[in-house]
């Protein structure tokens, strides 16, 4: 007679040590499984809900400026460190692991107007409205010493901006024209103009280092090349550009923050048309920063928020503010991709996650296994109505809620006059004209 | 003339008109000597027009010249009026010399001279130096182009980009700057030292060193090699082993173990010889290895061979013996267990008692198999007393002869057993030679209860035929409860009864079943007794258990349950008179609830209202035709008149047919296929955007991505997030060396300072083609 006893593989059960999760027999037999679609897209709409639940995204706020931050610089060694300059003439080194400040310096008369790193991270440079750019030891002084400049330049004109080259002893302000200076020399090595203006910012690339790009108050976008000493090429917008940004992954790309609320996202070898108009916000965009990844960039706002744009959408994902936050003038995006930094006119900086529902510290396997499949459900039923519609919601301020009512009412009455100017003219004579044309006003070579 | 053709071409839009004329009169004013006044003055008239080509300065001499022309006519003046007098000229002999020469080389100068260009704007100078340096900026820019697309394509992309290389550097490179401070690192820094630990060259400790030092290479080739002999050696062993236990044939290993029984005797009595203590030991191995042996079962007749064997022994005389030998090797083997020497005796007495009784082969064999297994034997016959003695009613009316025998002595009843299977099996002898007269015996008797000796035989026999194919001791225990013809019949029941209560065994429940199967093929096929008679048989049973009844309940249950059985394993038997009126009697039930349910829902035809339904959902659900027909619109209307049949064709718009319907070809269903709104709610209503067609985007939809509906690995394909952060960790910009780029070798800083206005040559030269263009 056979004999037929239970025989089992300790193998199969027993566990190696005793963190190992336990194994678990699967079938999977689709028929055991059934409803595949359905119980996904609860899951989805699950996920999205609990995203929208955990959405909290301000962490902290740094206090201690005695008037609005003016300009924002990261360390490029240290993810703790943050520099700020007010409109003071303050500038202040801030510790975000402590959230604290570490060091204060009084470093001009009036406006700090630009703030920029040196590649090593050893020391920072200022340019003020006292007409002087300034470098400055990233170490605080030793005891006894005085916290004094390592080097000062006392130019002709005020400066409004100042860059720093990616990799060498370089750096660039702007006023009057756009200067390159050596570090070791108080003249500049070369001075670059087109045209009579102020210039509020320049920004140097970080893939391709010579190039150069600066916008000006006539409106204009103006690139150079460090190397060949010239201008490369100018756009002109409807409105005055306040900042640019380079994208620091796309050699070519860079976008610029303009006064008519928009930004717009240009590829620098075809300026006629840009890339990607992005519109949300209600009042004129401050400032720009790119994400170190390149896929998103965070802009501040003259409506006392934040938002934060895929680079390849023309709407913001989100959208940060509190009651407190007045006017934002500055923004950066923190080297890791994590965090966000603004500050406004009220003096504070605040810092915020990039993930608004994103958990902090370290998370297990399992959890981010988990993390990943609800992200990929969000995205994979993202335009379901109901999903759409709750991953979209954000809470806003009435004044901008109010605004973008309004806008939007203007803006589809200036489409129905444009529809109805076409309509009553001679077939042909109008034309329509696209949102991404419709801003540029010439490129001049 | 081509000369005059290439001044054409250079010369100033003010004579132009001159000396568009002057090609076509050139060729009639071949020379002065003509005389002709019409050439004459044409002559005059070319002159005039070359001495006006020559610019300002000429003019201004042919003035003069002109004035002493008309002053005087003998007075020596150049022949062109704009011509310098030169010495040569006065030399020269007198001769006709065309005045075209120096035209022609005045032409030649004026073509080799170049005149320089006038310097561009300021501002259009540095728009062509901008176009210049943008079109090689974008040039240098387009070699992103790639690794943009790549990197915007990417299904992952993990931050920071630049791999750090995961080689280990030594201790020594990532401590060079670093020295113990505080107290605890210098603790540990200490015993470290103390054990010799390598803190700077982290190699191997001085322990290690010498660990490896102590074998020289000889000696590890030695050992090497000896390893080695030793490794084929054994794979020679072990390969001989697996060819020689593929040997088939049975004289060789029968052979090869007589062989290793000789040798493993002689090396015992040389052992005893030698070292009796030894012996001892081995003998007591032996021993031991018998037990293990006879515990493993392996020598009784339940294996497959023993099996196969058992098959055979009927026809086979070898299969026979060598069943025997083996049953007499586990006797053997199992004897040991019988500590009572009576047992053994009597044991012994059996067989003797056997031996003189083994008319034919299949007694033989049996009484051979007869022998009581060991292990059952206390339990059995101390059951088996207890059943005699449960018995104790029939068997008074059976016999009281063999009772006594039995009350008399405690084994009596295996030898009793014994005999009379042999009793049994010579009368099936018998009857076997008058095998037709059991065919032609009548069916109906035993339904008499006269108990007709054939009958009894016959069923005898077919139970002997079964008891060959049972085991010994199922085989045992049925033929110990024969005693006597009638007894037997009488008792057989109550015996199959009984035994699965003496031995709680499966085994033994599945050959009583076994039992009454195997009776009833008997009948069978021997068509001794059909049908009727297994009927009789059961009838027959009966009334036996009706005596036997009284005595226990339980053997009641088991009589009905074998009965259910037959009844269930021969339909006919349930075919008598009384079941059937109860099935009328519950057709007749079942018909009147039937009537019942009839008359409570008579007013409802379900299926009608049903279909009726359909139809309506059906109609419902068509689409309908537009009639855009205006009556009196185009001819007379008011109360009565119609519009034409003509003007309603023209005007009615017919609907498309709709796609069949889903609940087309069933009739039991009705599917709605009207848009459900709240589900709506939740579907997507035009098409997303990166999709073109609503199938890929189904498609996306369709295929799940948990974990519930995918492998592990599957599952973490499926989720791979698009961008990967490690927290902490500083993302630098991307660089030309990460992506496999040369990067610039030049500093931007030196270039600027090596030029900071001047242009590259190859910028110059552009800049000049562009200034041409």
């Amino acid at each position: 007679m056979k004999v037929k006893m239970l025989s089992r593989n300790p193998d199969n059960y027993v566990r190696e040590t005793k963190l190992d999760l336990q194994r678990v027999p699967r079938n999977y037999d689709p028929t055991l499984h059934p409803f595949e679609i359905p119980r996904e897209y609860v899951r989805a709409l699950n996920a999205t809900k609990l995203e929208r639940v955990f959405a909290k995204p301000f962490l902290a706020s740094l206090d201690g400026h005695r008037d609005g931050v003016n300009c924002l610089a990261k360390h490029p060694k240290s993810l703790a460190t943050v520099l700020s300059g007010a409109c003071d003439g303050e500038v202040r080194i801030w510790n975000l692991t402590k959230r604290k400040c570490i060091r204060t310096i009084q470093a001009h008369e009036g406006f700090v107007r630009g703030i920029c790193t040196r590649f090593c991270g050893t020391s920072f440079f200022t340019v003020g409205d006292d007409k002087t750019v300034k470098q400055w030891k990233m170490d605080g002084p030793g005891y006894g010493e005085e916290d004094e400049p390592l080097h000062t330049i006392l130019g002709k004109t005020v400066y409004t901006g100042i860059d720093h080259h990616w990799k060498e002893p370089v750096f660039a302000t702007c006023g009057q024209q756009v200067d390159i200076w050596d570090e070791q020399r108080t003249n500049p090595i070369c001075s670059m103009t087109w045209g009579f203006d102020s210039i509020s910012s320049v920004k140097f690339n970080p893939i391709e280092t010579f190039l150069l790009g600066s916008c000006a108050s006539d409106r204009n976008i103006v690139l150079y090349d460090m190397r060949q000493a010239t201008p490369l090429k100018k756009v002109i917008l409807d409105m005055r550009t306040n900042t640019i940004c380079w994208n620091p992954m796309e050699a070519f790309v860079f976008t610029a923050a303009n006064e008519d609320y928009n930004l717009y996202t240009f590829d620098m070898r075809a300026l006629d048309t840009p890339v990607m108009v992005h519109m949300d916000h209600v009042s004129a965009v401050l400032d720009v920063d790119y994400s170190p990844t390149g896929k998103e960039f965070v802009s501040a706002s003259f409506d006392k928020s934040i938002r934060i744009f895929p680079v390849d959408k023309s709407r913001s994902r989100e959208v940060y503010h509190t009651k407190r936050m007045q006017h934002v003038i500055c923004v950066k995006w923190t080297s890791d991709s994590k965090y966000i930094m603004c500050g406004s006119d009220e003096m504070n900086i605040r810092l915020w996650k990039a993930n608004a529902s994103e958990k902090l510290g370290v998370l297990t396997s399992r959890e981010k296994a988990a993390t990943d499949y609800n992200q990929k459900l969000k995205e994979k039923f993202q335009h379901h109505p109901h999903i759409k519609r709750i991953s979209r919601h954000r809470h806003l301020p009435k004044s901008i809620y109010s605004q973008i009512q309004e806008q939007r009412i203007m803006k589809e009455a200036r489409r129905r006059k444009e529809l109805n100017r076409i309509k009553h003219s001679k077939p042909g004579s109008v034309q329509m004209v696209s949102e991404k044309k419709k801003h540029i006003v010439a490129v001049v070579k | 003339m081509s000369a005059i053709r290439a001044s054409e071409s250079l010369l100033a839009s003010s004579q132009q008109e001159e000396l568009e004329d002057l090609p076509k009169d050139y060729p009639l004013s071949t020379s002065e000597d003509e005389g002709d006044s019409d050439g004459e003055r044409k002559h005059q008239k070319l002159l005039e027009a070359i001495s006006s080509l020559d610019g300002k300065t000429r003019r201004k001499l042919a003035e003069r010249s002109e004035a002493s022309l008309k002053v005087s006519e003998f007075n020596v003046s150049s022949k062109g009026s704009g011509e310098k007098l030169v010495l040569s000229d006065l030399l020269e002999p007198v001769k006709t010399v065309s005045s075209l020469a120096t035209v022609k080389k005045q032409l030649n100068r004026v073509k080799s001279k170049k005149t320089v260009e006038l310097p561009l704007h300021r501002e259009e100078i540095e728009r062509i130096h901008r176009q210049v340096a943008f079109n090689k900026t974008s040039q240098v820019l387009s070699k992103w182009d790639p690794i943009v697309l790549k990197n915007r394509q990417a299904e992952q992309l993990v931050f920071p980009l630049n791999k750090q290389q995961s080689a280990f550097a030594p201790i020594e490179h990532v401590l060079s700057g670093w020295k113990a401070r505080t107290p605890l690192e210098q603790e540990i820094f200490n015993l470290l030292h103390k054990n010799r630990q390598p803190v700077t060259d982290p190699l191997l400790t001085p322990v290690e060193k010498a660990s490896l030092k102590a074998m020289s290479l000889e000696e590890a080739k030695m050992r090497r090699a000896e390893l080695q002999r030793a490794r084929a050696l054994q794979s020679y062993y072990e390969a001989r082993a697996r060819r020689e236990k593929k040997i088939k044939s049975k004289k060789y290993h029968k052979v090869l173990k007589k062989g290793k029984a000789k040798q493993a005797l002689k090396d015992f009595e040389k052992l005893r010889k030698v070292n009796p203590a030894a012996a001892l030991e081995e003998l007591e191995k032996l021993e031991k290895a018998r037990m293990m042996e006879r515990m493993s079962l392996k020598h009784q007749n339940s294996g497959k061979w023993a099996k196969s064997k058992a098959i055979m022994a009927k026809y086979d005389l070898e299969a026979r013996q060598a069943m025997q030998e083996q049953l007499a090797r586990n006797k053997e083997l199992t004897q040991k267990i019988q500590v009572a020497s009576e047992s053994e005796e009597e044991e012994g007495g059996t067989e003797e008692d056997c031996d003189p009784l083994v008319p034919d082969v299949v007694n033989e064999v049996q009484v051979k198999a007869n022998r009581p297994n060991p292990w059952m034997f206390r339990n059995h016959s101390s059951d088996a007393k207890e059943a005699e003695t449960q018995e104790d009613p029939e068997e008074i009316a059976g016999s009281t002869a063999h009772e006594a025998s039995e009350s008399e002595e405690e084994e009596g009843p295996l030898a009793e057993e014994e005999i009379l299977l042999k009793e049994f099996e010579e009368r099936r002898s018998l009857r076997q030679k008058s095998g037709l007269n059991q065919i032609a015996e009548p069916v109906g008797r035993p339904e008499t209860k006269d108990s007709s000796s054939q009958a009894i035989l016959s069923e005898l026999r077919v139970l002997s035929q079964k008891l060959k194919k049972e085991n010994r001791q199922s085989r045992k225990q049925e033929v110990s409860s024969v005693k006597t013809v009638l007894a037997v019949q009488r008792e057989k029941p109550a015996q199959e009864e009984e035994e699965p209560l003496l031995l709680q065994r499966p085994e033994r429940a599945q050959t009583l079943d076994k039992l009454e199967e195997l009776s009833k093929e008997g009948c069978f096929q021997n068509k001794e007794l059909p049908r009727a008679a297994a009927e009789g048989q059961c009838l027959e049973r009966n009334p036996d258990n009706h005596l036997g009844a009284p005595k226990e309940k339980k053997k009641k249950e088991q009589m009905i349950d074998l009965q259910n059985l037959l009844n269930t394993k021969s339909p006919s038997v349930k075919s008598l008179a009384v079941p059937t009126t109860i099935e009328e009697l519950e057709d007749e039930e079942e018909r009147a609830q039937r009537q019942m349910i009839k008359e409570a829902f008579a007013g409802d035809d379900v299926i009608r209202d049903f279909l009726k339904e359909k139809r309506e959902a059906v109609e419902a659900s068509k689409p309908k035709d537009v009639d855009l027909t205006l009556p009196g619109w185009g001819e007379w209307g008011g109360v009565g008149l119609k519009p034409s049949a003509k003007k309603r064709r023209r005007f009615l718009i017919k609907a498309p047919e709709g796609p069949p319907r889903k609940d087309k070809n069933l009739p039991n269903v009705i599917i709605n296929e009207k848009r459900n709104i709240h589900a709506a709610a939740h579907q997507v209503q035009t098409l997303p955007y990166p999709f073109t067609h609503h199938q890929q985007f189904e498609r996306t939809i369709q295929t799940p991505i948990g974990s519930t509906w995918n492998t592990q690995r599957a599952f973490q394909k499926l989720t791979t997030p698009k961008i990967v952060t490690k927290p902490g960790h500083i993302i630098k910009p991307i660089k030309a060396e990460d992506v496999g780029y040369r990067a610039s070798s030049r500093s931007d800083l030196s270039v600027v300072q090596r030029n900071p206005k001047r242009l590259s040559i190859r910028h110059k030269k552009q800049l000049k083609k562009n200034s041409i263009d």
